[in-house]
């Protein structure tokens, strides 16, 4: 598989793809992207923050896509096929994530069904991750 | 002590591909002019920063003082994205509040280039704006987007609905001579424009402009020994951050702040940008004349209306199709005729906000008066937290 476009966001792990984000080993709050140093919870002085597997499965909060070619540095492929976006509730963490959809238009897609966590490339070649049919 | 808007100025908004200095000098000139003040008795400039044009761009408060002609003035220069008028008139009245000078101008002014908003050039994976583009090719209109979404899920709202706003403002912006698009629209070329992050089209989006807003606020007692305007008072400023967990996705964040630990806030961020404004006028949005909110897309008037407290949750649009915000409506909102008129032009967005609440408020708001207005609300949000809202009353 093609590098990672951002170290230490996701992981792929016999087969599955995984948000890796922290936990705060004091008051449980997750952080995606991963919060390291210090817990931004203002009750919480906690200082350990653990790394942790975020949920593999959510619920369409919200979709779009992007029409027209986003600009740099974003790199487009050619020819330009809408990039289509949703932001994903994980009910565990308590958390939206929002991510490329793979395989999906807008018309596909509805709020409150269930994606689950995949990849993909970027035009350039980097993978990031992306939301899929489960 | 109280604190008045002795005068307003306006550049009109427009593509005019000028350096902003010059768009904020025009502003600034007419907001004293309109006060009946000289710039040498200014004792206090705060700029709003523009982040697209270098080096003097950073330093907005010192570049506006020294092109208006170096006078000695004390000054200040702030960035808080879209906010940063309302945080630029927040310094400027904190310091009349304390005693420390009883008049002072407030400057916002900027030149924008074409297209979408990008993030700052270079490679800058630490940055989250920087990687929201890379990764996702996230635009800011996609992040209106997905609220828009939001809302017709939950609330039933169509694309019928959004564009009636536009349709709304782009008649209001046609009687506002500082808006750059002074046509009206119908609901079906916003309808047929293209689509650009579904469900939102071209004319559903708010563009980048050029333009610059300035204010002179000044005591009340100085405002009366000179014989200024006292007609408009600033009777809040809410300029507050979010509380935790934020739970709605802001851009240009890749996540919200999680519930796992800590139950979401009594209300959300922009719910409780305007509540902070109200607690400190002591008044409540039952007592507003017209409000002005950020349309950065259609939809989010609608969000706003309800944020702002004007209609209960999913019932803006309700109000919308009553005509209830339109001018002449029960409880105008943009009569300015908002971003869908203007565009926008960051650092002189809030304060020019500010300069519609003052002419609906003194009455000189020609066409597009507010019958009987007695207070206003302007309401916005910048990047990255910062909290804005405004109150005047006359």
């Amino acid at each position: 598989m093609a590098a990672p476009a951002i170290d230490g966001w996701f992981v792929t792990d016999d087969g599955a793809v995984y948000l890796l984000g922290t936990r705060c080993a004091d008051c449980r709050t997750v952080y995606f992207p991963p919060q390291t140093g210090f817990c931004r919870n203002p009750h919480c002085a906690g200082e350990d923050l653990a790394p942790a597997r975020l949920s593999r499965r959510g619920t369409v909060w919200s979709y779009t896509n992007a029409c027209y070619p986003p600009p740099a540095p974003f790199v487009a492929a050619e020819p330009y096929t809408p990039v289509t976006l949703a932001a994903v509730e994980l009910s565990e963490e308590g958390i939206v994530v929002l991510g490329q959809v793979k395989d999906l238009a807008v018309e596909d897609l509805r709020v409150g069904m269930e994606l689950e966590l995949t990849s993909g490339a970027l035009a350039d070649g980097p993978e990031v991750w992306m939301w899929g049919r489960p | 002590m109280d604190v008045v808007i002795a005068g307003t100025g306006m550049h009109p908004w427009g593509k005019w591909g000028r350096p902003f200095t010059e768009y904020g000098v025009a502003a600034a000139r007419a907001a004293l002019r309109d006060a009946g003040l000289d710039w040498t008795e200014v004792q206090y400039v705060v700029g709003a920063d523009t982040i697209r044009n270098g080096y003097p761009g950073f330093v907005a408060g010192a570049t506006f003082a020294q092109a208006l002609g170096w006078t000695g003035a004390r000054i200040a220069s702030c960035y808080a994205a879209c906010a940063s008028g309302a945080q630029a008139i927040d310094i400027a009245r904190t310091r009349i509040l304390a005693g420390l000078c009883d008049v002072a101008l407030v400057v916002g002014a900027d030149s924008t280039p074409k297209g979408f908003f990008r993030p700052v050039g270079g490679d800058r994976p630490d940055d989250p704006d920087w990687l929201r583009f890379r990764l996702l090719g996230a635009t800011n209109p996609a992040y209106f987007a997905l609220y828009a979404r939001r809302r017709m899920a939950l609330y039933g709202d169509t694309p019928q609905d959004f564009a009636a706003v536009k349709v709304k403002n782009a008649l209001a912006g046609s009687l506002n001579e500082n808006a750059r698009y002074r046509r009206t629209a119908t609901a079906e070329e916003v309808l047929a424009s293209p689509m650009v992050a579904d469900p939102l089209r071209l004319m559903d989006i708010c563009a980048t402009s050029d333009g610059g807003a300035a204010v002179v606020l000044a005591s009340a007692d100085y405002a009366r020994r000179r014989g200024l305007s006292t007609a408009v008072r600033l009777a809040a400023v809410s300029t507050v951050t979010p509380a935790f967990p934020n739970t709605v996705l802001e851009l240009p964040c890749f996540a919200t702040d999680s519930t796992a630990a800590v139950p979401p806030p009594e209300r959300t961020f922009r719910a409780s940008i305007a509540h902070a404004a109200y607690e400190e006028a002591g008044i409540g949005p039952q007592d507003l004349s017209f409000a002005e909110v950020y349309d950065l897309s259609t939809a989010l008037e609608l969000d706003w209306a309800e944020d702002v407290g004007l209609a209960p949750p999913g019932e803006a649009g309700k109000l919308l199709r009553a005509g209830d915000t339109a001018l002449g409506g029960r409880i105008p909102v943009n009569p300015s005729g908002g971003l869908a008129s203007f565009g926008e032009a960051i650092p002189a967005q809030a304060i020019a906000q500010v300069c519609e609440l003052a002419r609906q408020l003194r009455g000189t708001a020609g066409a597009r008066q507010v019958v009987n207005a007695r207070a206003g609300l302007a309401a916005n949000q910048g990047l990255f937290g910062h909290g804005s809202a405004i109150i005047a009353v006359s």
